[in-house]
Formats: C-alpha cells, sequence, structure tokens
C-alpha cells in the first residue's frame, strides 16, 4: 500500500526509432526500476514540502500572503527563537567537530581495543536525544551524581544548575553530537593517503605542519561536511530542549516554536511558515560553510602558485 | 604527537619522540574518558533509579526493587507499545529496502539526463532536518486522515529510510564489478536470473546492512513518529517522550524502567547491527555524493 | 662525484621485526657519497623494509644506521634530510606542482627568493616547466613521477631513496624515466638507493647490486658481478639463469666440475662450495645454442615455440622430464628434436640444497 504505484512514465514505448533514440540518451526500461522510489519521494518530500510553502502563503487568520511571516520577524518572542537555535546549534557543532579533529587524528592507525572504543561510540547515537533527555535529568540535576562529585570535591559550594537551562540542552547536543562528529571525521582521515604525511616528513615536515599543512587542508571539506550534519542535528533539539531545557524561555528554540503553532495552536499555516523559515535558515548555514569551504580550500591551495 | 602513528606505533628506538608526544596524548583520552564517565553516568542513573524503592538525594538507593518493571510493563501498556515500535520498523525496512534498492541499482549503473536532479531528491532529506518536513507532511497526513493511524506512522518513517537505503546501497552496488553481469549473461543467463542467481548473492550483505541500518534508525526515530502517531499508534519512543514531558503523573522510577527497557531493545539491535556493519556506517556513508 | 657533506653511509647489522616475523635481518652495508645503489629482490624480501627504516618512516627492531660518525637511526623522519620518491608518488592533492616542489624548502624556511630559484631549477631539470602551475590530478603517471623527483632532490638531500618509483608506469614510459633517473643522477650525483624487483632496472641504473631474499643479503657486487657471476642458485635465477638443471656431481677438478649422468652431462664452473652429491647447473637461455657439435651437447624435444622477431623463444623438455629454455634463429616446431650445445665457460654450478652457503661477500 505504500509503494507508489508502478505506472511508467517513460516515454518512448511505441516506436522502435523513438526507443532507439532515446536509449542512446540513457532512457530505456531499465529506469523504471527508478520509478518507485522517484515517485515516492516527490509525493511524500517534495510535494508535502511545497503544500507546506502553498500553505504558509493562506493564513489562517487572512492578512495577505505574507502574513504568517509579518507575525513571525515582529514578535520578539518567535523571532528570538532563530537566535536561540543558532546560538546553541553553531556552537554545539563547532564545539563537536573542533574536539573530535584532535582525536580522530590521534586515533588514526589501527590500535588494540580501537573497534570497541569506536563501538561505545555509537551508544549515544543509538540512544537518541529522549533518553539523553532523561539521563541527563538525573545526572546532572541538583541531586545527581555530578553536582555530588563537585561538592563533595569542594569544587562547588552550592549544586550547579545545569538542567532546565541552556547547558542542559547543550550537553544533550554534545553527548548525541560527539560521536556522530567523531566517527564521520574518523572516517574523512581514514580516506587520506597515509603516504603523504610520509613525504611530508621526509621533506622535513614536523608533526605540526603535517597537520597544518596536509592533514588539515585535504581534511576540510570532511569538516565543512560534519559541520554541516552536526548542524542538522542540532536542530533536532525538539525533545531535549523540552525536557531538559527551559522550552518557553532559554531555549525556545525554532522547532519549539513550529511545532506549539501548528499542533498547539492547531494553526497549520503558522507551522508550515515557520517550518519554511526554518529550511531556509538550514540552507543558509549550508550554503555559507560550503561557500567558506570553498575559499578556504582555494586559499591553501593557490598560495603564490 | 602523530610520530608514533606515522612509524606504526611500535616505537622502540624513537623513545625521544614518545616524550613529547606525551601531554598530547593525554589530553586526547583525557578527553575521551571524560566524555564517558559522563556517558556512563547519565546511563546509570537512569538504570539504578529504574531499581529504586526510594532515591532522593543521596548517592545510592534506599533499597532496590524490580516492581517499577512490571508496573511498568501494565501501566505504560508496554506490549502494545512494543508490538507498534516492532510492527513500524519492520514494515518501513522492507519496503524502503523493496523501493530504495531498485532505485540505487539504477543510480550506481546509468547515466541519464537528470540523474543529479534524482540525487538531489535522495539527498534532502538527509540535509534538511526531519522536523523541518515533518510539520507540513503531518500536516497533509492530517489532512487526508492517515496521521494518528499506523500507517501514517509508516509512510512519514519512510521518507528518510528510503533515501538511506538508496545513499547506502548505491556505492555498494558500484563497487561490484559490471563485467560480473556481463559475464553471467554470456554464460547464457536471462535478465531474471542475472539478478537472482548473480546480483543479488552478491547484493545480500548491503542489503542486510542497510536494512539493519534503517532498523535502528527507526526504532530510534523520534521528531516523524512523533508529529505523525496518534495514541494507539506510538512507538516506544515517543510514549517515552510523553511521560517524562507530563513527568510528576508517574512516579520517576516508572518512567526510568521504561527507559531502561528502550535502552535495552536499542542495545540488542545496537549489537546485532554491529555485527553486520562498520560503526561509522551507523553515522552516514554518503559523503562521496556530498561533497561531490 | 661526491658529496662533500659525508663521505659513507652505513647500515649496521640493521634488523626490523614485525610481530615474530623478521623482515630484514642483521644488515651491513656502506654506501659511498655518489653512488647509486640498488635493492634488488621479490616482493616480501626485505627491500623495502630496509628503504624506510633509512627514511625513518619504521622503527629499527636492531643495530644502527650512520651517516659517517653521525647516527641517525634515532632521528624522525623530518630531521634526517632524506629525499624519498614513493611508489604512489605520495603527491599532495591540493598543491600545485610547484607547491608540491618547493614544501620542503617551505619547511627548511629557505628565504622566498632562493626557494622559488632552487623550485625553477629543479623543475627545470625535470622538464616541467609548462606544468609548474598544475595540480597532481591534472598530470600524467609519467609528469607526476617527475614531480615526486623534483620534489625529493630540491632540498639538496645527503641521500636520495627511491621505492619501485617506476613500477606504476607503463613499459614505455618506464624505459623513459629509466633514462632520466640515470642522467639526473650523473649530473647532480646525489648518493642514490633504488628499490626495485625488476633486474633490469637495477642493472641498468646501479653503481652496485644488492640482492636480498627472505630479509637476507644473497650478495653485493657491481651489475656486471651480479650478473655474471652470481653468488647463489637464488641470484643466479633472479639474473636471467631461466634453466636451473638438477643433476648429480659426477667430476670435479678445483673449479671445473662435471656434473650429470645418463643423456646429459655439462661442464662448469662450481660458484660455490660444492659438497659433492646433488648440484644445479645454470644455464642462461641466450647461452645455449642449436648445434650438433660443440661443447656439452645434449638433446632435447621441442614443446612450445613463442615468435619473437628475429628469434624464436623455445621450451624444450629433457628426456628426464625437466623443461630447457633457449633462444634461437632456427626455425623450430613442436614435436622436432633440437640438438643444443653450451660453452663449459657459461655453465655456473651451485648446489643443491637451497641457496647454499650464502654469500657474505658484503662490501
Amino acid at each position: 500500500m505504500t509503494t507508489a504505484p508502478s505506472v511508467t512514465v517513460l516515454p518512448g514505448r511505441g516506436k522502435a526509432s523513438l526507443r532507439h533514440r532515446l536509449a542512446e540518451r540513457g532512457i530505456d526500461r531499465s529506469l523504471a526500476l527508478l520509478a518507485p522510489g522517484v515517485l515516492f519521494m516527490l509525493l511524500l518530500f517534495l510535494y508535502p514540502f511545497l503544500y507546506g510553502l502553498q500553505l504558509s502563503f493562506s493564513p489562517q487568520h487572512g492578512g495577505g500572503a505574507l502574513a504568517n511571516y509579518r507575525t513571525f520577524f515582529s514578535d520578539p518572542y518567535l523571532r528570538g527563537s532563530i537566535g536561540i537555535t543558532l546560538w546553541l546549534g553553531i556552537p554545539a557543532a563547532l564545539f563537536n567537530v573542533v574536539v573530535s579533529v584532535p582525536i580522530a587524528y590521534k586515533m588514526r592507525g589501527r590500535f588494540r581495543g580501537k573497534r570497541l572504543l569506536t563501538t561505545l561510540l555509537v551508544v549515544p547515537i543509538t540512544l537518541g536525544t529522549v533518553l539523553t533527555a532523561e539521563g541527563l535529568l538525573e545526572f546532572l540535576g541538583q541531586a545527581g551524581w555530578l553536582n555530588k562529585i563537585l561538592v563533595d570535591l569542594h569544587l562547588v559550594s552550592q549544586p550547579v544548575r545545569l538542567v532546565h537551562n541552556y547547558w542542559g540542552v547543550f550537553f544533550s547536543l554534545v553527548i548525541t553530537g560527539f560521536p556522530f562528529a567523531f566517527l564521520l571525521i574518523s572516517s574523512y582521515l581514514s580516506g587520506i593517503d597515509p603516504s603523504l604525511e610520509r613525504a611530508a616528513a621526509t621533506l622535513g615536515a614536523g608533526w605540526w605542519h603535517r597537520f597544518r599543512h596536509i592533514t588539515l587542508p585535504l581534511l576540510s571539506p570532511g569538516l565543512a561536511m560534519t559541520f554541516c550534519l552536526s548542524f542538522v542535528l542540532a536542530f533536532s533539539v525538539f525533545p531535549s530542549a523540552q525536557l531538559v531545557g527551559d522550552p518557553s524561555g532559554a531555549t525556545h528554540v525554532i522547532s519549539i516554536a513550529a511545532y506549539h503553532a501548528a499542533f498547539e495552536q492547531y494553526d497549520y499555516s503558522m507551522g508550515s511558515a515557520i517550518s519554511m523559515i526554518m529550511a531556509a535558515i538550514m540552507l543558509v548555514i549550508i550554503g555559507v560553510v560550503l561557500f567558506w569551504r570553498s575559499r578556504m580550500y582555494r586559499g591553501s591551495t593557490g598560495g603564490k602558485g | 604527537m602523530a610520530a608514533d602513528a606515522l612509524t606504526g606505533g611500535h616505537d622502540q628506538t624513537g623513545s625521544r619522540h614518545r616524550l613529547i608526544a606525551k601531554p598530547g596524548t593525554w589530553l586526547v583520552w583525557g578527553g575521551v574518558v571524560l566524555f564517558f564517565i559522563c556517558l556512563a553516568g547519565v546511563i546509570f542513573s537512569v538504570a539504578v533509579d529504574s531499581f529504586a524503592t526510594r532515591w532522593f538525594g543521596s548517592w545510592w538507593p534506599q533499597g532496590l526493587t524490580t516492581h517499577w518493571y512490571s508496573d511498568a510493563w501494565s501501566s505504560f501498556n508496554l506490549s502494545q507499545l512494543m508490538t507498534v515500535t516492532g510492527e513500524v520498523a519492520l514494515v518501513v525496512v522492507v519496503v524502503s529496502v523493496l523501493i530504495g534498492v531498485p532505485a540505487s541499482y539504477v543510480l550506481a549503473r546509468r547515466q541519464f539526463p537528470g540523474k543529479k536532479l534524482v540525487m538531489l531528491l535522495f539527498l534532502l532529506p538527509v540535509l534538511i532536518p526531519p522536523i523541518t518536513y515533518g510539520i507540513p507532511l503531518a500536516t497533509l497526513l492530517y489532512k487526508v486522515h492517515l496521521a494518528g493511524r499506523l500507517s501514517g506512522v509508516i509512510l512519514a518513517n519512510l521518507v528518510p529510510s528510503v533515501p538511506f537505503v538508496v545513499l547506502t546501497m548505491t556505492p555498494f552496488i558500484e563497487q561490484v564489478d559490471p563485467k560480473i553481469e556481463a559475464a553471467a549473461r554470456m554464460c547464457g543467463a536471462r535478465t531474471t536470473s542475472v539478478f537472482t542467481r548473480v546480483l543479488a548473492p552478491l547484493l545480500v550483505p548491503g542489503v542486510l546492512a542497510a536494512g539493519i541500518l534503517v532498523l535502528v534508525r527507526t526504532v530510534g526515530m523520534f521528531d516523524l513518529t512523533f508529529l505523525t502517531a496518534g495514541p494507539s499508534s506510538q512507538t516506544l519512543v515517543v510514549a517515552l517522550y510523553y511521560s517524562v514531558f507530563s513527568a510528576g503523573i508517574r512516579a520517576q522510577q516508572s518512567i526510568d524502567s521504561m527507559a531502561v527497557i528502550y535502552t535495552a531493545s536499542m542495545m540488542v539491535l545496537l549489537i546485532i547491527a554491529l555485527r553486520f556493519v562498520n560503526p561509522t556506517q551507523l553515522v552516514t556513508r554518503m559523503k562521496e555524493e556530498v561533497a561531490g | 662525484m661526491s658529496d662533500p657533506r659525508f663521505s659513507t653511509l652505513r647500515f649496521e647489522g640493521v634488523t626490523r621485526r614485525f610481530g615474530g616475523q623478521t623482515a630484514l635481518a642483521d644488515l651491513d652495508l656502506s654506501i659511498h657519497a655518489g653512488e647509486f645503489i640498488a635493492l634488488l629482490g621479490a616482493s616480501g624480501c626485505g627491500k623495502s623494509t630496509a628503504l624506510n627504516c633509512l627514511a625513518g618512516l619504521l622503527p629499527l627492531s636492531g643495530g644502527s644506521i650512520w651517516l659517517d660518525e653521525r647516527r641517525i637511526d634515532g632521528l624522525p623522519p623530518e630531521r634526517r634530510d632524506i629525499g624519498m620518491v614513493f611508489q604512489n608518488y605520495a603527491l599532495f592533492p591540493h598543491m600545485s606542482v610547484r607547491r608540491n616542489v618547493g614544501f620542503g624548502l617551505q619547511m627548511r624556511k629557505v628565504p622566498k627568493k632562493e626557494a622559488a630559484h632552487r623550485v625553477d631549477e629543479a623543475i627545470r631539470l625535470v622538464q616541467l616547466e609548462e606544468h609548474v602551475a598544475k595540480f597532481p590530478a591534472q598530470l600524467s603517471g609519467g609528469q607526476q613521477q617527475r614531480v615526486a623527483i623534483a620534489r625529493a632532490i630540491v632540498i639538496r638531500p645527503p641521500v636520495v631513496v627511491m621505492d619501485e618509483p617506476l613500477s606504476n608506469l607503463d613499459a614505455k614510459l618506464r624505459l623513459e624515466m629509466r633514462m632520466e633517473i640515470r642522467r639526473l643522477h650523473q649530473a647532480l650525483g646525489l648518493t642514490t638507493v633504488y628499490v626495485t624487483h625488476d633486474q633490469e632496472e637495477a642493472l641498468s641504473l646501479a653503481d652496485r647490486l644488492v640482492v636480498l631474499r627472505d630479509g637476507r643479503v644473497q650478495q653485493v657486487g657491481t651489475p656486471e658481478d651480479v650478473y655474471c657471476q652470481p653468488a647463489n642458485r637464488y641470484v643466479a635465477g633472479f639474473m636471467g639463469y631461466r634453466n636451473l638443471i638438477e643433476l648429480p656431481v659426477s667430476r670435479r677438478d678445483g673449479e671445473r666440475v662435471t656434473v650429470g649422468g645418463g643423456s646429459i652431462q655439462l661442464e662448469g664452473t662450481a660458484r660455490d662450495d660444492l659438497p659433492s652429491g646433488r648440484a644445479v647447473a645454470a644455464i642462461r637461455p641466450e647461452d645455449l645454442v642449436v648445434s650438433e657439435t660443440g661443447e656439452n651437447r645434449f638433446d632435447v624435444v621441442v614443446e612450445v615455440v613463442e615468435y619473437h622477431g628475429r628469434e624464436q623463444s623455445v621450451q624444450g623438455r629433457l628426456p628426464s622430464g625437466e623443461p630447457v629454455y633457449f633462444r634461437t634463429e632456427a626455425r623450430l616446431a613442436p614435436g622436432d628434436r633440437a640438438p643444443l650445445a653450451v660453452a663449459a665457460g657459461r655453465v655456473l654450478i651451485y648446489p643443491a640444497d637451497g641457496a647454499g652457503a650464502l654469500a657474505e661477500a658484503a662490501a
């Protein structure tokens, strides 16, 4: 019932000559194998997206096509959710990427226990945000183990407030995002030919220069990609922002705003509008990162040549 | 710092640059250990609490009991939740493999006009956070009265799963030598036999890996299920969210026991998954497509 | 031509083990400044291990490496000043040809003006002037190889090491680059250690050859020594003595030994202490002539004939069943009887058991 009807959308079944011509351009019956997948994506991804876009321009309470967007940007509480999202997502994604690089660099190559380590790192990814949130509430809570340790070590006099605020959500993003970034960067690193670093070493480059001139430039496309994907993860902050955060204040992220509009006020049009804004922000960030990447890559390759 | 990695790590004579490597090494391992301590703290807090009779403000609960588990089983209707979760995950795996594998075969083997556009169509759901397309999708599913039902949850979960299968399987099929298929044809195999006798056995490991990864991701998928599920079509993770969100209605320990059950089932899946796949695959395998 | 900066590079008992496996056992070798040394052997013989130990990419399990009185085996690769040409070239893909070549100078903080001058000179030496701005991916295999060589020599290292640099090139390019490497060596006089599995390459390039097998030195000598006087049957096999016929020793008179019995009797020169019993007679295919007369006459039955233009390459078989390879201008057909002869001076006799006593004649 879920498979798209396997209608062959391909032309060129009638006349043999036309079929031949199309086949030469790469169109023939085997493309029909692609049809269910493409139809499915069109129907359940692209169409809802366009439907949402159209819905966002027909506001429930009237006021012209742009009313929803006007409301969003004129309401400081709603507008502020963009800043909150970026203020959570960008530092968390940056932290995950920046911390992962030296660790992954150090751990490239083979050593005993590497598989165990990577396996352990996968655990938080599969736990997901909800379970992490529940655990953080207890571990970082006022009566949690971490605060007990800090108080007993006399590092703090009063238990530190780490949940139901910005930091709770940040920790949740690090716990789920760091392994993700680490594994990605490791796999990018393993794609760099180790003989390049050896060559640099025989040419007189110490470890810092090898990292700076060889590994880092070759890794930078991977880093940009990892940052983007970590940032996508940070957007899915919804459950942790609700549970370990302060959903109506410091962690009122844009996804909460969208959910609130669509499924609590039943203003689907507004909800769609906020979703579209979210998608736009996402695309802008990815665009900026990819632009920066292309600049940076050219900068380190072109040089004086 | 990388000196021993460069020389293969079996350093004997190079003790001099070993010493330089030390601070960096300590910092790196320190960071990793700290991370795992926090992770263990998070998991054990939940696990210990789920066995606690009373636990407030002390290092360790006053007593241990298992009665929260039986309590959770009945009060959360766990058997139904597990059934729903299993049904959703299995249907999503089967359907996404059935749709995704043929598509990735075409994408791996053929050049045709518009291929880039098709690739982009499969890539976008990975690059765009689910909550973003989830809200319009859920709105639409409510409109056609599919949301709130099992079929709606399955449809929504298929949206990221189908591209995931495609992006995992395309490189896998690419690395199968097309000459093998040609050779089979030269030996007299017809198209169907080429697929069933030659290609299918070669693809089994890839399909298995993709299927397991989809299974893990679907069981853990919160956003889309949350947006489309009704009371009778909730999966474990969504029910867990509701119980945490409305904390106070139920005992904390009862919620935690459910969390432990969820964690345990995820761990089982994970252990099975890691028998077949490399940990990095759980993250993604689409880097070439994106970077290219 | 010799390098003023040092006079000898010495390996003293250099040993490298991987786990329980000994990849290189007790290598002793002295290389004079300006010399071109080829390490020759089949894959897994330890030649690349020796090279990596020298370059500092592998730590030693034992022994030491000396540049005159300076011990260098404890130094990290970046402080050894050894230029290396890698088998896969290992060019930095994100740098232009110019930046690749200039990298070593940049690391040495050579002033920009001088660096630019030296880079230009190195690029001119390898004849890549038109390609300076290109990236490695835009170059052909041979051009990439030239960049790799330029990058290694621009730092003017006392020693250049090359790890099978021609093995990724096709046959025609390989010949061309071989000449190129020889020309560069003659022009610059850089001490070079060259690893290869191709005996022709080693013979044509090197001043001296080191033949390795299973991590042990088999023979060290000039190309002529090794080619004409292989130290043992293994080296002989490597040097083109394709016919290795095992026969009993029937008579010996100093260096002159006669082996054989029945249908074949061969007289030749003993190349090693020859215990009585079985021996191996080593003969090159091109030394066998089709003739009814002459020294060391015997007959074979022709089995396979390959056309090689002027000559034919023939596989025949002795009545005892052993194959014999030879080359001839005579037109033979499978099934023919071919009478063969070989000059006694061209037959080398080795002990039959394994490699026999190893040549300890290290330089």
